[in-house]
């Protein structure tokens, strides 16, 4: 039995230690809004934040988020006021959306470590994550977008 | 996917019910159900949602109104394109759209093709009449039902932001008031349409009404399907394309935890278990022993020199202008080229996965699909059905790109025989490895160019022969794709070129594989996109004539080529100078009825590396429903083309792909991407496609460019850094 919180909420679950988190949350938990992309760490669709470290879950055996604090897609906000969120509607970023998740969860990380990234930072921090739908041009605008949405809070 | 524009423009809705009574047998033939059918199993019409005037929308007591979308979901907007070109002429509160997917049903055929289908770009083309048609019926209807309730000249009332209104006496009825009135009436038989100027939702940049959901975890993918019961299958297909299983061992499978059963079924081996981990664990754990047949002595390197060697020869003709061969024997210039691209797979974001849950008399079925009709048919026959007794139900598709139009049904057929054996609710998952190596891939395409230049250097003889294999033989429908030895997705883009060349020649040869290919973004248009305006860069290099310019003179004849040309042309600068060591190239391409040219900047490090730092595009897909979508369809078009053009290749060596997932299969990322300008032409023309012909002229555009800074040509595809470094 590992336990561990997932958007605030204390979870017990009986999965073998080696169960990647990704499919702990999918299929013991129901959260499906972490997507499922290529299994290696190579796509970045099933991107959470594992003590608010960016993890790819598909890679991540459940036994690492022993007394941790998980955060998916589903608790980025409760409603959609996230900047990222906003900037993301405002630009108008997903075609299919299924990598947006895990976009918008490796995002996160990198506006709060850096308020104000450069493109560079953007391409960096946003290399694991792939679109297939192309939507590149549009997360880069959609981050400059929302670390603007999170400056002119913070200025309030 | 597409049918081929030539053949959609030959195409009759007869040629097409006969096509589905074949496919049927006599199941779907159900004649021709107008679309204002009231009986659709989408919309029956209930005491909260009383109005259903058609199979296409439902108006509820509390207002609400629900659009039923007929077309797939997968990333180009459409569950918003749909209830703009509806809402136009309903008049209704926009906030108070919601969408719903169709079940299958006849009254949502495509309105050319006659099956319930997504491709070939043609969403918008096929129901900008009839989505404004179904939401003037049902406006008219509710203008009916005040007038009558009040007593008045429905000629006095009129419609707006979901209220009949009577303006001299001030009246006003909601929708929802009005809804049971309505459902009373009997639909009009004329319904004018709108005057296109006093559009006021059509042409607007409208916000996309699944972003929402798609921005906190919520759209829910095929993948997202949990019904109670449900255990998940992972299936060990063939390594080599036609292999079959000759037995198999599955005793360390089984002893996994969480593995239910091992079982055979025809495309393999379906290890069942509870959940996805323990399915894809056992399914490692498989002992398997496969007849490989045939298939195992494909290589790439000698289907590709069987390829050139073949380009060489004359094949079927598709097409022939004046006389090629004396136009060439007497040409002042005479220069050939041969361009290969490789076999391509989708790799949609989402892996194919199907639900379903058959019982003794019923099947429903889950899954992200293009393809509707087919898909349900391909059920009922496994299960022992009938269509009707098949329940399917489309989620969004986490990308689509053609692979889930499949013309065999594969993920869906294959999901019923896994249901069938194990007797349980059941989700059959592939992997991404599952993905790649699938096969449905792009047709790897070989083409040969001979062309004769003229004494002031313009082209006067044009001949180009096609070897790939064809994506319609073999399938169903082949009776419509296929005329007189030719599948028109092989030629199109070469067969219908636009420049005024006098004397052309396109023949194909369409070699037969085993391995199976598939309609992928651009379909044909995807190699001779490439080929055929790479060539005409080396004929324009060959006569000291500028690539625009050429262009500009063998365009004279076709207006709105040649405007987005200029457009691109004027956009990127063409003509002024570049930082040094940065050049661009140009090209331009007619698919899906639409026009597309675009301008690649790019620069080379000594190494090899190619930067494109700037893509231009500008497109002409008359008149445009949804502005931000048609751009960011050419956006995606461009990084989709992009990837085809300096990433992925599938190779086969001893019948076994070679790629895998993302690693040797990669993908343009962030820092591949360049900055895209998308220019629109603003147009009153019928709407044309927008999916797929952003993807065509992306690697001519770069290859040209590296032509124009280097000298040097591309002639195959991925463009490679040892291709370009410097000597």
């Amino acid at each position: 039995m590992i336990s561990f919180t997932v958007n605030g909420k204390p979870v017990t679950v009986e999965d073998p230690p080696s169960t990647p988190l990704l499919w702990v949350l999918r299929d013991s938990l129901q959260l499906t809004g972490t997507k499922f992309g290529c299994g290696m760490a190579l796509c970045g669709a099933c991107t959470v934040h594992l003590d608010g470290e960016a993890v790819r879950s598909c890679v991540a055996p459940v036994s690492r988020a022993e007394g941790k604090k998980i955060t998916t897609i589903e608790g980025l906000s409760p409603d959609l006021t996230h900047p990222l969120q906003e900037a993301w509607i405002e630009i108008e970023v997903p075609q299919c959306g299924y990598c947006q998740s895990g976009q918008l969860m490796s995002a996160a990380v990198l506006l709060r470590e850096n308020p104000k990234p450069t493109d560079e930072d953007i391409d960096e921090a946003m290399s694991g994550n792939i679109c297939r739908c192309g939507t590149y041009p549009r997360i880069r605008k959609a981050i400059h977008r929302a670390a603007e949405i999170q400056a002119q809070r913070s200025a309030k | 996917m597409t049918v081929a524009s030539d053949a959609r423009r030959d195409l009759k809705r007869r040629d097409f019910l006969k096509t589905t009574l074949t496919l049927g047998g006599g199941l779907i033939i159900s004649a021709y159900i107008p679309e204002w059918s009231k009986t659709s199993a989408t919309t029956p019409a209930d005491a909260t949602h009383p109005f259903a005037p058609n199979a296409f929308v439902r108006i509820g007591t509390d207002d609400s109104i629900t659009i039923i979308a007929n077309h797939s979901e997968m990333g180009q907007g459409v569950y918003t394109s749909l209830p703009m070109m509806l809402a136009e002429e309903l008049e209704c509160d926009w906030s108070k759209i919601r969408v719903e997917p169709a079940l299958v049903d006849p009254a949502y055929n495509h309105s050319v093709y006659g099956l319930q289908m997504t491709g070939g770009s043609t969403t918008t083309t096929s129901e900008y009449d009839r989505f404004r048609k179904m939401g003037a019926m049902a406006r008219l209807m509710l203008i009916a039902a005040a007038a009558k309730t009040w007593n008045v000249d429905p000629a006095t009332c009129h419609a707006e932001k979901g209220y009949v209104v009577q303006a001299a006496s001030g009246r006003r009825a909601s929708y929802g008031s009005l809804a049971d009135a309505a459902s009373k009436l009997t639909p009009p038989a004329d319904i004018p349409l709108k005057d296109p100027k006093n559009f006021t939702i059509i042409g607007k940049p409208i916000h996309r009404l699944d972003t929402p959901s798609k921005v906190n975890g919520t759209a829910q993918f095929g993948l997202d399907v949990y019904i109670p019961g449900m255990l998940t299958a992972v299936v060990a297909r063939a390594p080599v394309f036609g292999g079959k299983v000759v037995s198999f061992n599955a005793d360390k499978a089984k002893a996994i935890p969480g593995v239910v059963d091992v079982l055979q079924v025809p495309s393999g081996v379906a290890v069942i278990a509870k959940g996805f981990w323990p399915a894809k664990l056992g399914r490692d754990k498989l002992d398997i022993t496969w007849d490989d047949g045939p298939g195992a002595n494909i290589s790439s390197v000698a289907l590709r020199k069987e390829y050139a060697e073949t380009s060489r020869t004359p094949g079927i003709v598709a097409k022939k202008v004046g006389d090629p061969a004396a136009a060439l024997a007497g040409a002042a210039k005479k220069i050939s080229a041969e361009f290969e691209v490789p076999y391509l797979s989708h790799s949609m974001m989402e892996p194919l996965n199907t639900v379903v849950d058959l019982r003794a008399d019923s099947c429903e079925v889950w899954t992200g699909t293009q393809f509707e009709t087919m898909d349900r048919l391909a059920a009922a026959k496994v299960a022992g059905l009938k269509p009707e007794q098949v329940k399917l139900n489309t989620t969004l598709l986490g990308g689509g790109f053609g692979r889930r139009a499949n013309p065999a049904c594969d993920f869906v057929t294959e999901a019923v025989e896994v249901a069938k054996v194990a007797k349980a609710p059941v989700k059959v998952v592939w992997t991404r490895e599952d993905d790649i190596k699938g096969g449905w891939y792009r047709p790897m395409w070989y083409d040969h160019f001979e062309a004769g230049l003229d004494a002031q250097g313009n082209p006067v003889a044009w001949t180009h022969t096609i070897v790939g294999q064809s994506i319609m033989a073999g399938t169903l429908f082949e009776q419509f794709g296929i005329k007189n030895g030719i599948d028109s997705a092989s030629v199109e883009g070469a067969s219908d070129i636009l420049y005024g060349i006098p004397n052309v020649l396109v023949d194909l040869h369409s070699p037969k594989s085993v391995i199976p290919v598939q309609w992928w973004r651009s379909v044909g248009h995807s190699h001779t996109g490439f080929s055929v305006e790479a060539f005409l860069d080396q004929v324009a290099h060959a006569g000291g004539k500028d690539p625009y310019q050429l262009r500009r003179t063998l365009l004279k004849n076709q207006p709105r080529m040649l405007a987005v040309l200029d457009l691109v042309a004027q956009k990127a600068k063409w003509g002024t100078p570049l930082p040094a060591g940065r050049a661009r190239g140009i090209a331009g391409h007619f698919s899906f009825d639409s026009y597309v040219a675009q301008v690649a900047e790019i620069s080379i490090d000594k190494d090899g590396t190619l930067h494109v730092h700037k893509m231009f595009a500008a497109v002409d897909c008359g008149r445009v429903i949804n502005p931000d979508t048609v751009r960011a369809q050419i956006e995606g078009g461009i990084i989709f083309g992009l990837t085809a053009a300096l990433k992925t290749e599938i190779t086969l060596e001893n019948g076994r792909v070679q790629q895998s997932n993302f690693h040797n299969y990669p993908m343009v990322r962030m820092f591949d991407s360049p900055e895209i300008e998308v220019h629109i032409i603003e147009s009153t023309e019928k709407p044309t496609g927008v999916g797929e012909p952003g993807v065509p002229p992306v690697a001519p555009a770069i290859a040209n460019a590296i032509l124009a800074l280097t000298g040097k040509p591309v002639r195959r595809l991925p463009i490679k850094m040892e291709d370009l470094r410097s000597a």
